[in-house]
């Protein structure tokens, strides 16, 4: 999938994962840097909207849905934080809990060097504009 | 816990710092304060555009955005700096922001416990009354850093 502008300024790369939801890659660099040395809540909270919304798309598209006339809008997210981000890459999958009609309920973590031991976690709910 | 002494700070400078950080990567200003409130805006920028189609600005940077402007409402309330983290933050996004329009957002702190700040803010995209985003979250105290 093509990650828009938002996701180059967060510097996020998409690791291949076969047929599972695609995770998303953060690095370290100054621009998500919030207190010296950890990664600001804000870029951990978009790192996992953007992980939370590829989720979706691969679930549409798993759909057979077409794409290119889908268009998924944000109503709302609950970000958890759990541990302090680190100056390491920090990476973030989402799992679609119920795909419906109108509305995807979706979850997302993220991680740093443990995949069982999350920095941060998001509910969200999401309006699918099916065109 | 340990218990850190609020260090008194200016929240203007805060947000004026030349130094390369989130803040800055997405282009945060300072706007105002207030006893227990702080106001940042976010002028547009192509670069936070999360729909290329409608060129509307992604949600994480209003995120950031709100994140920002309580955590210092937080500090403003306790008299202070002190080692704090988001512990849990909501938001919804009422409409999206208007493209090219410069967003504002108001954090302010309702409540403060030894080691919880619970806060609340809202974004808008110009009229303080057509609201693009509400906020509520809870900041807590790390002790010591």
């Amino acid at each position: 999938m093509k990650l828009p502008p938002y996701a180059e300024l967060l510097g996020l790369s998409i690791e291949a994962c076969g047929d599972s939801p695609p995770v998303l890659v953060m690095p370290f660099v100054a621009d998500v840097v919030g207190r010296p040395g950890f990664v600001h809540g804000g870029a951990i909270g978009g790192l996992l909207e953007m992980a939370a919304i590829a989720a979706l798309y691969h679930a549409l598209g798993d759909d057979g849905g077409d794409r290119d006339g889908v268009r998924v809008k944000p109503v709302n997210i609950t970000v958890d934080y759990m541990r302090g981000g680190r100056e390491k890459p920090t990476r973030a999958r989402g799992s679609v809990i119920r795909l419906g009609t109108r509305i995807a309920n979706v979850e997302a973590r993220a991680w740093q060097e443990e995949a069982d031991r999350p920095i941060a976690g998001a509910r969200m709910n999401l309006l699918i504009d099916r065109g | 816990m340990p218990e850190a002494k609020p260090v008194p700070f200016d929240p203007s400078a805060l947000f004026a710092m030349p130094y390369a950080w989130h803040g800055n990567a997405i282009g945060t200003r300072y706007c105002a304060h207030g006893p227990d409130w702080c106001e940042l805006a976010l002028p547009y920028d192509a670069r936070l555009i999360g729909d290329e189609a409608s060129g509307v600005i992604a949600s994480g940077p209003i995120l950031a955005l709100m994140d920002m402007a309580c955590s210092t409402a937080a500090w403003l309330k306790r008299g202070g700096m002190v080692p704090h983290a988001t512990l849990d933050l909501r938001i919804d996004y009422l409409r999206p922001a208007r493209p090219r329009e410069t967003v504002t957002g108001r954090g302010e702190c309702y409540r403060l416990t030894r080691s919880i700040a619970f806060v609340r803010g809202h974004a808008h995209d110009g009229d303080d009354d057509d609201p693009i985003a509400h906020v509520a979250g809870t900041f807590m105290l790390t002790g010591a850093a």
